[in-house]
């Protein structure tokens, strides 16, 4: 017979933390690779597809730092909000309010503004709109303490039919032949891309600048230490006296308002109008949860596991056009890999050891 | 006008029965002290199985058998995450909700747009049926309905009558001094998630085999998350979760109601996702002290620890 003993490891190296996740990600895609093979596609063709799509050719690659600037967005203000344990799951929605505000100042001066205006114009009115969505769960969860999950969820529903009803309604374009969406913006409200890709530059700029000043605000500042101990040890919080209600307000003000940015680039630098709302983001909001995962709440580390994770939409597209497969592709993969990640915490917090002795029972003792 | 009534009310009790069905489930795996976030992804992935064998085998009995069976199996991933290994269960539960609603658009990719030959057909009750008014609207409807009243009014009893509905109870509200009364606390949440995750199955083999009986990516709808805020709405009550998938019910059949007046029907699809807010809301108004939620709800409890 054999004993699986556990023990508790004193200590966690950065170096162990990194082989942890490597690990994890190993598993997930043995795990993947299985799931694959079990719905009848060849797995080693998928997942070699999937990376090859993103990373082995200068087009994936590029395609793949597009999709990455939504991802480091969202995904750096996750992070914040999930070290207070701010459930965010609403940055759906919060792009979408993003992108709406955009449309909204784009179509009213796109026309009068020259774009040295128009386009910060822009990105402040994401910001708002996004900002203004992330509110709502945050004063519902410390006044009425609705459950935050819930609220935000239903917010990216509300959010996803309210833009449906603007682009078959008032804001329905009269170049679209009668297809929903809104015209075109004008040239000055469009962002500028690097020549022969995708990649709008300025928000890629934003969106690096954003995760290195929300890494000062965790690490450094007041505020930054105020989100750690709501999220850690939030009784302790109430005996420092930490105020609640503003700090969780600031961190749904920042994460939300980053997720509108988002919305703004994908808007101005991508679509150029404003279409169905599953077009203009692509599962954004849900993809960047896992990057802040894997991202261990650093927002740092987020421009890493963004890219990654970047990279797995742009090849997930590569094997969806090459082998048949659903859009859903990408979210087992996803699921998966996230699966992984937090049961790869166990073996960060715990040692397991698989004996085949029958005297162990001071071994499981003496360890400890 | 009798006639619109009975038609609306009848509508009323299809749209309630998968959010009763899913709310009884998540009401006992919360019960056992386990936030379950997964309920959209095994209704989608119980949706799927159900109408690819009813599809297969024209037998939708079958189907549902299999359905369950498919959502107590993926339901075993939060399982062992959120019990064995004491994740996050937020995140494991979203994890769960990803890969049941990858797992179930891949698999049905072939069947989008296929309409069922045969489906869980509505059985009306001799005797009880024939009652004006009464009859139409609650003894002519599909099994699904029947076994949703009767499962919830089972769930009842069993959590607030029984020794073992007193052991889960209690392995949510102080999991240390249940295991001390020589229950076997990871077994009890074990039995709950998969409970959970059967009855979430449950309520999606309706959708796909008995009020729509198609097949479509995102047939749930949001369904899922309806059924979490119907936890808290319920009290964690399966007596209670009647009256509260009902009322919803109301809601999903209103959107049809108004449709004709001239609303835009975008705003109308808002309002099952606002009237959820607003009952969080009034909830919310109370004392949280009565809300009696299970004390341990989302707590990962390590054994021998003191």
């Amino acid at each position: 017979m054999f004993k699986i003993i556990v023990y508790d490891r004193d200590s966690i190296t950065p170096l162990r933390s990194l082989m942890t996740n490597i690990g994890s990600l190993l598993a997930s895609l043995l795990a993947i690779g299985i799931v694959f093979f079990l719905c009848g596609v060849n797995p080693l063709y998928a997942i070699g597809k999937i990376f090859t799509g993103s990373f082995g050719s200068m087009y994936g690659f590029k395609e793949t730092i597009t999709k990455a600037i939504p991802l480091i967005l969202i995904g750096g203000g996750l992070a914040l909000a999930f070290r207070a344990k701010f459930w965010n799951i609403g940055a759906e929605g919060q792009l979408l309010m993003g992108a709406l505000m955009g449309t909204w100042i784009g179509l009213t001066w796109g026309s009068s503004l020259p774009s040295s205006i128009l386009i910060p114009l822009m990105f402040v009115a994401g910001f708002i709109g996004g900002a203004f969505l992330g509110l709502i769960p945050a004063i519902l969860k410390i006044k009425f303490s609705i459950n935050e999950v819930i609220s935000t969820l239903m917010l990216n529903y509300i959010c996803a039919e309210l833009i449906t009803m603007l682009i078959v309604g008032p804001w329905k374009g009269n170049t679209r032949f009668g297809f929903p969406g809104t015209n075109n913006l004008n040239d000055a409200a469009l962002l500028g891309v690097l020549s022969g890709s995708r990649i709008h530059y300025v928000t890629l700029i934003i969106a690096i600048v954003s995760v290195v000043i929300l890494s000062i605000i965790v690490y450094r500042t007041r505020f930054g230490y105020e989100v750690r101990v709501i999220g850690e040890n939030p009784e302790a919080g109430k005996y420092a006296g930490i105020d609640f209600f503003k700090t969780t307000l600031v961190i749904m003000i920042l994460s939300g308002g980053l997720a509108g940015v988002a919305g703004v680039g994908e808007l101005a630098g991508i679509h150029h109008y404003l279409g169905y709302p599953a077009s203009i983001s692509s599962g954004y909001g849900f993809t960047a949860i896992i990057v802040a995962w894997l991202a261990k709440l650093n927002p740092i580390y987020v421009l890493v596991s963004a890219l990654f994770f970047a990279g797995i939409l742009v090849g997930g597209d590569a094997i969806q056009i090459s082998l048949g497969l659903p859009g859903a592709t990408v979210q087992i993969v996803n699921g998966i890999l996230l699966v992984f990640l937090i049961m790869g915490d166990y073996f960060l917090k715990h040692k397991v050891i698989v004996s085949f002795a029958n005297n162990d029972p001071e071994i499981a003792v003496n360890k400890k | 006008m009798e006639d619109v009534v009975i038609s609306v009310l009848y509508r009323t009790m299809v749209a309630g029965t998968p959010l009763l069905l899913g709310t009884v489930g998540e009401v006992i795996c919360e019960r056992s002290g386990i936030l379950n976030l997964g309920v959209e992804g095994v209704m989608s992935v119980g949706a799927v199985v159900a109408f690819v064998v009813t599809y297969t085998t024209g037998n939708p009995w079958l189907a549902l058998m299999a359905a369950i069976l498919a959502g107590m199996i993926i339901s075993l991933i939060h399982a062992f995450a959120s019990i064995t290994l004491m994740a996050n269960q937020v995140v494991s539960g979203l994890a769960l909700t990803m890969i049941g609603l990858g797992l179930s658009g891949m698999v049905g990719k072939p069947y989008v747009g296929k309409p069922l030959a045969v489906k869980m057909n509505d059985f009306a009750i001799p005797w009880l049926s024939d009652i004006p008014f009464i009859g139409p609207i609650f003894f002519k409807q599909s099994p699904f309905f029947y076994m949703a009243i009767i499962l919830a009014l089972a769930a009842w009893f069993f959590l607030e009558r029984t020794l073992a509905g007193i052991k889960v109870r209690s392995t949510g509200e102080n999991p240390r001094a249940t295991e001390t009364q020589g229950v076997n606390v990871t077994l009890v949440r074990y039995i709950c998630v998969i409970t959970g995750g059967a009855f979430s199955a449950m309520a999606g083999a309706h959708l796909s085999t008995s009020y729509s009986k198609s097949w479509i990516e995102g047939m749930t709808a949001g369904r899922g998350w309806i059924v979490i805020a119907l936890t808290i709405f319920a009290l964690w009550n399966p007596g209670k979760a009647i009256f509260g998938s009902f009322l919803f019910g109301g809601v999903f059949v209103l959107q049809y109601l108004l449709q004709p007046i001239g609303i835009s029907p975008n705003f109308l699809a808002m309002l099952p996702y606002i009237a959820t807010l607003l009952i969080l809301f009034g909830m919310g108004l109370r004392d949280r002290r009565r809300l009696n939620a299970p004390a341990q709800l989302g707590e990962p409890y390590k054994r021998g620890e003191r």
